[in-house]
């Protein structure tokens, strides 16, 4: 993605409103997840499969007696499922009282960024990422995507399979 | 005062149920006063608190039906008529409780009418009682200020809750006519109303304390009654004045009831489920590890501990969601009554195990079924008076409704001692209906015809009444009861009655299920609907064969439609359907296997439910974890049939028995009907060419000359055996098999119709005799198929002289790769007047056609093997010799662009394969056009 410049921005500015972003790759690309709606972040284990359920759909996970649906955040960006079989990682959401994980690559550090210094979607940007992305922040070597969280939950299960 | 109005609607509901109910009892038992008591101090407690809420309309209401009921109580008659216009009363307060309840305000509007009546009812039986010599009320009267006083004292150590409150109130109105004492429990109230909140503790003690005097107190007046009874027309303050001690007695009763119970949220207690099942859940899991590891370190002896004390809590729990079936019933009393009024029959309602405890989810889903089958019980089921004492009856009929637990469900069982069923009219309509076809209705038992009242639109009533009759209901019962895994039977006996059983499962939270894989996952299929497991593999007994591909198991002589649970689910994976094991599921009346590669064992899961996101897949009912820790799906075996019942769509699950064998239409499927002659051997004809199934008595067969013949409808119909071993009975009951074409028929006299069944017809022909077809194994049994045509000259007068009026015989061809079919239609053409050639192949029939062979019609099939018909269509349309030679065209299956093209190619007709009838009808319409043409 050909992007502006990154300039040096980041956790610098100390005065401005500051969110605190869980950090996690998928394809290389660093996602962020405000770390209000995260509820802990763990391992994947074992997973069971649903049948005949939508794509984003991974599994069901046994989280601590809970039962937990697994959503792919890869096939919810629309990129194919990793093949490397290593651990998996997820991180917990929860959604109008219903838990879910979220399948990701790897979970990085928690990155404090300043709320102003976020940026709108590149215009560019594929359609279905901007349906998921608030704005980007630029850091020293990476950008960083603000996922919204509401919305890479908000997949019917009815409607797509109407 | 939310909370307050909130309290008062629930408190008010639940005495309004109780009044009905009582109310009821009264009719029927008017000289109990302890009902009547009961009945006035709950209305008069309604009344009170409407007051003190200020709700005028329900206060008047109120008021007004105190009022003729006091008049009950001073000993008038109890009428019908009154007591309907008490129960329309409830009901209209119970309006107007439903609109506080939306919008927090009494609706606008008058209930004058209402009141006038019971004004004018109550003057009414004033002015009746007054001519009457005053019947003796009975009631301690004038002792009745002295109780007041005792109470008023008691009353004030304890603090007072809205029970007594509303007892207060209850006293209140009284003194409307005495100022004096009213003004005092007034008094009273305030005073108590101030300290607010009361703990269960204090409550419990003021009410221990205040009836205590109250036997004292009218022990001590009792020899002062007789005295008062002689003042009969005491002044009402002496009156009112017998409620406080008659409440205080029963009161406490109640009380101490109540004092047991408090009100908790159904949230509450849903939450507390949820945990209890987590726990439940969690042991598990301790329970897996302390399995796994053999070491003891020391954890063993507390985790038995733990996991007996989270049984006991998950018992202890599952119980607060219990609730006694008799909830459910409380309306039918009124019910019940209401409609023995309005159908003038007498019907009794007898209640067995109403303290059936059940869990409250499954109770709501079954309250309306159960409503709606007492009604119809009511209705259709007890006969009139008139009726039942012509039949020997007790004019008065019985619904009896009973519950019982039996081992993890329960039972409901409801039964009328009326007419039963009308199987004749059952019969009858599922034919007019399309439910089944006349043969079907035929050999379907008793029972099976029963079942089809759930179907819907199903309604055998005559006249439809405003109760039923409708063809509403019985499904949606049916429905319902299935929906929480429940099931319905009847059981009807023509003029004994019917009775219908529900057996429904006691809880939803947590059911037993089958743990099965399919490709390596696990599923969970609940027990409820397992009936049976069968292995299969393809050397056992039990193998799995197929129909066109669909894979079916033979069980004991059934036809079983196989679910490959990995197909439906759209596993990846190799389709291996011929191992594994296969769960016999039955919903309803629907069964099928389910073909699964392994079955581990039962457990109980606690049933989560799924993710809104995957809540559309109707395969899962929900999720659980395992005692391993595993999530696995539980599938819904409605679900699951209804998944396969759409994507075939074709009725492929049929009903339970008798229908099953008639599901598959697949290509290469027969239906035949077995039966026996003189000798040992089966005997089959196919079932389309069979009109009707007779038996007859043989004593109706007349002979003439020497032929036996039988009355059959209005003609006479002549009798063949079907073979020479086999005489036609001379007395006894005879087994026909009657071949109709027209107006004439023919009687095939059999030893004994065996079965129906629906098979591949892969025919051996046997030359050497005319009267079979060939031999066939049917449903592994040789069989011999038997030729109609080899009878059909036995009887040919009747059938040649029919021909012989139609002139000479035009040439047709049959096409037709089966020669099964050719064979049996060939006669059936040549009977109808047409010289037959017949042709296996469309080539065949193409060489024929070019070698110079002229026929009239042509007659084909048109899932010919090869080349299909439409092509042999086509190619006659190219050629000028047959471009309008007319083509019926026979198929199995219709397909609307087989229909489309074959219409392009001017087929002029496309009938079923099996539909001889329509075959010949087709046929006369054409011999019509030729004569005119010629």
């Amino acid at each position: 993605m050909k992007l502006v410049e990154p300039t040096a921005a980041g956790a610098a500015k100390q005065m401005s409103k500051q969110t605190e972003f869980v950090t996690v790759t998928v394809a290389d690309q660093l996602l962020g997840l405000p770390i209000s709606r995260v509820h802990d972040v763990f391992v994947v284990s074992e997973m069971t499969t649903v049948p005949l359920a939508p794509g984003e759909i991974a599994g069901l996970l046994n989280l601590r007696g809970r039962v937990v649906t697994a959503v792919s955040l890869r096939r919810r960006l629309g990129l194919q499922d990793s093949h490397e079989s290593e651990r998996k990682m997820a991180v917990g959401l929860e959604n109008q009282g219903e838990a879910y994980g979220l399948l990701v690559d790897d979970v990085g550090e928690v990155l404090k960024l300043d709320t102003d210094e976020m940026q709108p979607n590149p215009v560019h940007m594929d359609r279905g990422w901007v349906e998921l992305s608030q704005g980007v922040h630029q850091l020293r070597d990476k950008l960083l995507i603000v996922l919204d969280v509401d919305a890479v939950l908000d997949f019917g299960g009815e409607r797509e399979a109407a | 005062m939310d909370d307050l109005l909130v309290e008062f609607l629930t408190e008010t509901n639940e005495h309004l149920e109780t009044v009905d109910v009582e109310m009821v009892r009264f009719e029927q038992d008017p000289n109990n006063e302890a009902i009547l008591s009961n009945i006035f101090r709950l209305v008069h407690t309604i009344k009170g608190t409407c007051g003190f809420l200020g709700l005028p309309r329900l206060e008047a209401l109120a008021h007004a039906a105190e009022t003729l009921m006091g008049k009950f109580r001073d000993g008038m008659p109890v009428t019908t008529p009154a007591v309907s216009l008490i129960l329309t009363t409830l009901d209209r307060i119970k309006e107007i409780l439903g609109e506080l309840e939306r919008h927090g305000a009494e609706p606008q509007g008058s209930d004058q009418d209402l009141i006038e009546m019971l004004d004018r009812m109550a003057a009414q039986e004033v002015s009746a009682v007054e001519a009457a010599p005053p019947s003796p009320p009975a009631k301690p009267q004038a002792a009745g200020t002295l109780v007041y006083q005792v109470l008023e004292r008691e009353l004030k150590p304890g603090e007072v809750s809205l029970d007594e409150l509303e007892r207060a109130f209850q006293e209140a109105p009284g003194p409307e006519k005495a100022t004096t004492s009213g003004s005092l429990t007034y008094q009273v109230l305030e005073r108590a109303l101030k300290p607010g909140e009361v703990s269960l503790d204090e409550l419990e003690r003021a009410f221990r304390e205040a009836p205590g005097p109250a036997p004292l107190v009218v022990s001590k007046p009792a020899p002062e009654k007789a005295e008062a009874a002689q003042a009969v027309a005491a002044p009402q303050p002496a009156k009112k004045a017998p409620d406080p001690s008659s409440e205080g007695a029963e009161g406490s009763e109640g009380v101490t009831g109540k004092v047991q119970t408090i009100r908790v949220s159904v949230d509450t207690l849903e939450h507390l489920m949820t945990m209890v099942s987590e726990l439940v859940l969690t042991r598990n899991q301790l329970l897996e590890i302390a399995r796994r590891s053999s070491e003891d370190h020391g954890y063993k002896v507390p985790l038995q501990r733990l996991s007996q004390v989270t049984a006991e809590l998950q018992d202890g729990v599952m119980k607060t969601r219990m609730q006694p079936i008799g909830n459910a019933w409380q309306k039918l009393p009124r019910v019940v009554r209401d409609l023995s009024n309005e159908l003038s029959k007498k019907i009794e309602l007898v209640m067995q195990g109403a303290d059936t405890e059940l869990d409250r989810q499954v109770l709501e889903v079954i309250k309306d079924p159960l409503t709606h089958m007492v009604r119809n019980s009511a209705d259709h089921g007890i006969e009139s008076p008139a009726e039942r004492k012509a039949a020997g009856k007790p004019e008065k009929g019985t619904i009896r409704l009973n519950a019982y637990h039996e081992g993890g469900s329960i039972t409901i069982e409801i039964a009328d001692d009326g007419k039963g069923l009308n199987l004749a009219a059952i019969r009858k309509k599922a034919v007019e209906r399309g439910v089944a076809t006349d043969a079907e209705v035929e050999r379907l038992s008793d029972a099976q015809i029963a079942k089809f009242i759930f179907h819907p639109g199903f309604s055998t009533a005559e006249k439809v009444t405003s109760v039923s009759g409708r063809g509403v209901g019985m499904d949606v019962v049916k429905t319902n009861i299935e929906l929480i895994g429940g099931t319905v039977d009847i059981r009807s006996e023509q003029g004994r009655g019917t009775t219908f059983t529900i057996k429904i499962p006691l809880t939803l939270a947590i059911v037993a299920a089958l743990i099965v894989s399919s490709k390596d996952q696990r599923f969970a299929i609940p027990q409820v609907a397992v009936s049976e497991l069968v292995r299969v593999s393809p050397s056992s007994e039990h193998s799995i064969e197929r129909i066109n591909g669909t894979p079916i198991l033979r069980l004991r002589d059934r036809l079983l439609p196989i679910v490959p649970l990995s197909k439906v689910m759209g596993l990846p994976g190799g389709e291996d359907v011929n191992h594994g094991f296969v769960v016999v599921t039955q919903v309803a009346q629907q069964r099928f296997g389910i073909l699964v590669d392994g079955v581990f064992h039962t457990e109980e899961i606690v049933v989560k439910p799924m993710s809104s996101k995957l809540r559309h897949i109707q395969l899962f009912s929900g999720n659980t974890i395992l005692g391993d820790g595993a999530v696995v799906l539980i599938i819904d075996p409605n679900g699951l049939a209804r998944m396969v019942g759409t994507e075939s769509n074709s009725n492929e699950f049929q009903t339970d028995t008798g229908l099953e064998q008639t599901v598959v239409a697949a290509d290469e499927m027969t239906s035949l009907l077995v039966f026996r002659g003189g000798g040992e051997s089966l005997k089959a004809v196919p079932l389309s060419l069979v009109t009707r199934l007779e038996e007859i008595d043989a004593s109706t067969i007349e002979w003439s000359s020497g032929r036996p013949v039988v009355q059959y409808r209005g003609r006479l119909m002549p009798l063949v055996s079907c073979d020479e071993e086999l005489a036609i009975k001379r007395q006894g009951m005879q087994s026909l098999l009657v071949f109709s074409d027209g107006d004439v028929s023919m009687g095939l006299a059999v030893a004994e119709i065996v079965d129906i069944v629906e098979d591949k017809l892969d025919i051996e022909l046997l030359a050497e005799r005319s009267d079979l077809v060939g031999s066939a194994v049917v449903r592994g049994r040789t069989t011999e198929i038997v030729n109609v045509a080899h009878y059909l000259p036995m009887v040919l007068e009747t059938w040649a002289r029919k021909d012989k009026g139609k002139g000479p015989e035009r040439p047709l061809l049959l096409v037709d790769s089966s020669t099964f079919f050719r064979d049996m239609l060939v006669p059936v053409l040549r009977a109808a007047g047409y010289r037959v050639h017949t042709a296996s192949t469309a080539q065949e029939a193409a060489r024929l056609l070019s070698g110079g062979l002229q026929v009239d019609i042509i007659v084909t099939d048109l899932e010919l093997s090869g080349h299909s018909g439409l092509a042999l269509v086509a190619s006659l349309r190219a050629d000028p010799n047959h471009a309008r030679t007319p083509v019926i065209a026979m198929t199995v299956k219709s397909d609307p662009q087989q229909i489309a093209l074959a219409r392009k190619l001017r087929v002029s007709e496309i009938v079923s394969k099996i539909d001889r009838k329509g075959l010949l009808s087709a046929l006369a319409e054409f011999s019509g056009v030729l004569e005119e043409a010629a």
